[in-house]
């Protein structure tokens, strides 16, 4: 932005204060997290188009998905795309909720954020070591 | 308002150059994605430990084949959505800006296209 208006010779505007000069705040996490998770789910996107290509290529190819599936860095983005998915979708309601007016009130966002969180973590968990078990099951 | 030229009134269109609908798509593929996520999630679930044939003759059912058509238009339009106001607020050179802004959209309709052919070779 400063390269912008230093090249178009605008006049040098103050700027609004930067991240690190707030307290930090449950909020403020959540919403950081909503975005990293929203990027994070658009590589989960590529993953699940991948998913459906290596199903209908053959079985050759569903078998090599399988294989990286089961890696340790496979399993680290299956477990990612799972929590993301599962934050993104708790916290994306309460966005919505907001949309309508509701949840704004700070003790209540707060405690919320703190909710989404653990709440978000222990879904994923859950589907994730459900399936897990289910794996070895089979 | 003092500041906005006649035309600019007329048309509704802000900084962004654009309307309303961005905010609205993305509001409106957020709630279409709360069911048909869900439905993904626990059918993912059950298809934990299945066979190659298992996933096709899932994916091949009417239900869950549209189904998962569905997860997939809403969530590549809700993702092309999302990732472009993050490119907006965080890249201020406007040349760089329209490059990932149309790789963006390249993504989506990559996403979109083999997700969605998968789906025709499998459901058909």
């Amino acid at each position: 932005m400063a390269d912008n208006a230093v090249r178009s010779g605008a006049r040098q505007r103050p700027l609004s204060p930067h991240l690190q000069i707030y307290r930090w705040s449950p909020t403020m996490m959540t919403s950081i997290v909503h975005r990293a998770t929203g990027v994070g789910l658009s590589i989960g996107l590529a993953g699940l188009a991948w998913w459906l290509m290596a199903l209908a290529s053959g079985p050759d190819a569903y078998a090599t998905f399988g294989d990286l599936v089961f890696t340790w860095i496979g399993q680290f983005f299956v477990f990612g795309f799972v929590w993301s998915l599962c934050y993104h979708l708790l916290n994306g309601v309460r966005h919505l909720a907001w949309d309508f007016g509701y949840g704004f009130a700070p003790r209540f966002a707060n405690r919320l954020s703190v909710a989404i969180i653990i709440l978000s973590i222990v879904l994923a968990g859950g589907f994730y070591l459900d399936g897990l078990f289910l794996f070895g099951g089979t | 308002m003092a500041y906005h030229t006649p035309l600019s009134q007329v048309e509704g269109l802000g900084s962004a150059h654009s309307g309303v609908e961005h905010f609205w798509r993305q509001r409106v593929s957020a709630a279409a994605l709360v069911p048909l996520s869900c439905w993904l999630g626990f059918s993912m679930l059950n298809l934990v430990g299945a066979s190659r044939d298992q996933v096709l003759a899932f994916l091949h059912a009417p239900v869950s084949a549209v189904l998962m058509v569905l997860f997939v238009i809403a969530s590549v339009v809700h993702m092309q959505l999302g990732v472009q106001v993050v490119i907006e607020d965080y890249v201020h050179h406007d040349g760089k800006k329209i490059i990932l802004l149309v790789l963006n959209k390249a993504f989506a309709w990559a996403v979109a296209a083999a997700s969605l052919f998968a789906m025709y070779r499998i459901a058909l």
